[in-house]
């Protein structure tokens, strides 16, 4: 994007995702490419890609013996590839210059990929995949094979041409650290995973020079500054203190009791990824879980997660809260989320497709399960449940049905089940215009995705970024209507998007009735302070 | 390209492609397999092409895209050139027999 192009010198203007600032070490994180490997110096990384190249000629070999036909004449090829000097002597000629391996070998395979993917023959256009396989073996040896975490610093500014999510939640942010991303959203998965971590985070970067030593990454200002002088340095550090004696300022705001406005009590609640987020330091100080997320259960190495592996999840954040709240989602697959062996594949458009709820439904094998754990949880009574991208009331029903019988299922077995209050996340317009329709104890907006399917936006799409703003009037006015609903209903009504983390929103919330919040944890302070602000009038409506 | 070597002296051959699908993964690899049994350089190209590329990479060949009945011209030079070029011309010739490698 022109507009984006560098300001000055090596500094590099984006769009922001996530604030805070961020001053580490300098890591391409390029998938394709490296999936977060750190290049050592030339004469180790040949050794390493030597070493890889190796590895996967013995892979491929034991592959082949088990195939045959065609398939074996082809991993045949792979391996002649593998000890191809032409192919390899300008790698190692690459690596010798200082191009990390991976990079090396990547762009060298490309080469290739393109050649052949361009041929009229359809026989050369099939090798190309093939290519593509034997590229990502030696990527994934070079890696470290067994998926190990991996070897990103921690506290580094860690830079990419987009990341999916499993690997923003790979690399170890418990140290701090940035992530810039060359093209990337605002609004995607990753950018709210960043806001919840706290992780500043820039997008929309365009093009950035490959090796730097150390960056500095503004979320705020959007900016990328390479290798800094000592006058950025200077600047960056003052920047900094200011911000920590703010954060410490909304801090101390936090021990002090409910927020308040208009005369009434507003609850600020926490939306949490996975259970280590409540080990934040702010969450102790949240009304409750407004919105504990169950996709990380899906992300382990082994497959879809057990009844026991979720229920020890779901008792641990409920103890963690003692006698407050705590809202379980159930999962949330499908759209930008897809799970290998769960979601479904070739949808042309998954934002619109089987997910959430839908899917649940459909793989009613999979949502027992979770249900069976809930419904073990729910024996604490703090505990809520509700379904996701819920559009027809017969689909709450259904899955009240499925959750009915995995309690009596359980009572049956001697185990001791509870059935939960149950919930609507809305998020689907046509539920949110008619959701007095819906028989929910309680409804929670999901202002993401409603906001994405009112503006027929795709969230994750960098270049719709403005028209996706959730404050104009019809998002305003639609949320407005679902908590006018819950009023003359007496039904509890939450917002747990990102508008509730954005102390832009808060006021324009606040006016639409809205008298519960659930935020990221590391925004609790700063929401907490604007309610203040506004509610003493220092902040106009 | 240089076929310049040791001992300056330069053989070569030709040979029809008559294997159905042309120069594929399974050809490729027999021949490539074939030509780094000798010491010798060994270059060939396909049907009069401009360049010569080193018959020992298989990436190289597969790039010929060499089809059906084109003449695949060979040429070596180093101690065992003679040999190299002999087996290479059999190899195509006979099709790519499976004992060839």
């Amino acid at each position: 994007m022109n507009e984006h192009a560098a300001i000055a010198g090596l500094a590099y203007k984006g769009m922001t995702a996530s604030i805070g600032l961020a001053h580490g070490p300098f890591v391409r994180a390029d998938r394709a490419t490296s999936g977060g490997r750190v290049a050592a110096a030339p004469p180790d990384e040949q050794a390493a890609l030597r070493t890889a190249l190796v590895s996967a000629g013995h892979e491929i070999a034991k592959l082949a013996e088990s195939v045959g036909g065609d398939g074996a004449e082809i991993l045949e090829f792979q391996v002649a590839l593998l000890e191809d000097d032409d192919l390899l002597d300008p790698i190692f000629a690459a690596i010798d210059e200082g191009v990390p391996a991976h990079t090396a070998w990547s762009s060298a395979l490309e080469a290739q990929i393109g050649d052949y993917s361009a041929a009229a023959n359809e026989y050369l256009q099939a090798r190309s995949s093939d290519l593509a396989d034997l590229r990502d073996r030696v990527l994934q040896i070079l890696r470290g094979g067994e998926s190990e975490a991996p070897r990103i610093p921690s506290g580094a500014v860690v830079c990419a041409e987009d990341l999916p999510p499993s690997r923003f939640l790979e690399i170890d942010w418990s140290g701090g650290g940035g992530l810039a991303l060359l093209r990337g959203s605002p609004n995607s998965h990753v950018a709210m995973l960043a806001r919840a971590r706290g992780i500043p985070m820039v997008v929309q970067l365009g093009s950035v020079p490959a090796n730097a030593r150390t960056a500095l990454l503004d979320g705020e200002g959007a900016t990328l500054e390479l290798d800094p002088s000592a006058e950025q340095l200077g600047l960056f550090e003052r920047r900094q203190d200011l911000l920590r004696q703010n954060r410490a300022s909304s801090r101390a705001i936090l021990a002090r009791p409910t927020a308040s406005w208009a005369g009434e009590p507003i609850k600020l609640l926490i939306n949490i990824q996975r259970v280590e987020d409540l080990e934040h330091a702010d969450a102790q100080y949240a009304d409750g879980i407004g919105l504990m997320r169950t996709e990380f259960l899906l992300n382990g190495q082994s497959g879809l997660p057990d009844e026991e592996t979720q229920y020890r999840a779901y008792d641990a954040a409920l103890r963690w809260a003692g006698k407050r709240p705590v809202t379980i989602r159930t999962f949330d697959a499908g759209g930008d989320k897809p799970v290998p062996g769960f979601t479904l594949d070739g949808e042309a458009n998954p934002f619109l497709g089987v997910r959430g709820l839908r899917l649940c439904l459909e793989r009613p094998d999979v949502f027992r399960v979770q249900l069976r754990a809930l419904a073990r949880a729910a024996v604490r009574d703090n505990l809520k449940v509700m379904f996701p991208m819920v559009t027809m009331p017969a689909e709450l029903e259904a899955a009240r049905r499925l959750f009915s019988e995995a309690v009596d299922q359980l009572q049956s077995e001697g185990v001791p089940a509870a059935l939960p209050e149950i919930g609507v996340m809305v998020e689907v317009p046509v539920a949110a215009l008619a959701i007095d329709q819906f028989d929910a104890a309680f409804l929670s907006i999901g202002s993401n995705d409603l906001a994405q399917y009112l503006t027929a936006c795709d969230r994750t799409n960098g270049a719709l970024a403005s028209l996706i703003d959730p404050l104009q009037p019809a998002v305003l006015s639609l949320i407005k209507h679902i908590v006018d609903h819950g009023r003359h209903a007496r039904r509890a009504v939450s917002l747990c998007g990102d508008m509730a983390s954005d102390p832009r929103c808060v006021a324009g919330l606040l006016s639409c009735g809205l008298r519960e919040l659930s935020v990221n944890p590391s925004a609790l302070a700063l929401i907490k302070q604007t309610i203040d602000g506004l509610s003493r009038g220092d902040i106009r409506v | 390209m240089t076929l310049e070597s040791a001992n300056g002296q330069v053989v070569t051959g030709s040979v029809r492609l008559v294997h159905a699908a042309g120069m594929h993964a399974r050809p490729a690899v027999k021949l490539t397999k074939l030509a780094k049994k000798f010491q010798a350089h060994i270059f060939i190209r396909a049907s009069d092409a401009a360049e010569w590329i080193n018959a020992k990479s298989v990436a190289k060949v597969m790039a010929l895209r060499a089809a059906r009945d084109s003449i695949i011209q060979i040429r070596a030079s180093g101690e065992d050139a003679e040999g190299a070029v002999a087996a290479l011309v059999d190899l195509v010739a006979a099709d790519f027999p499976d004992n060839a490698s």
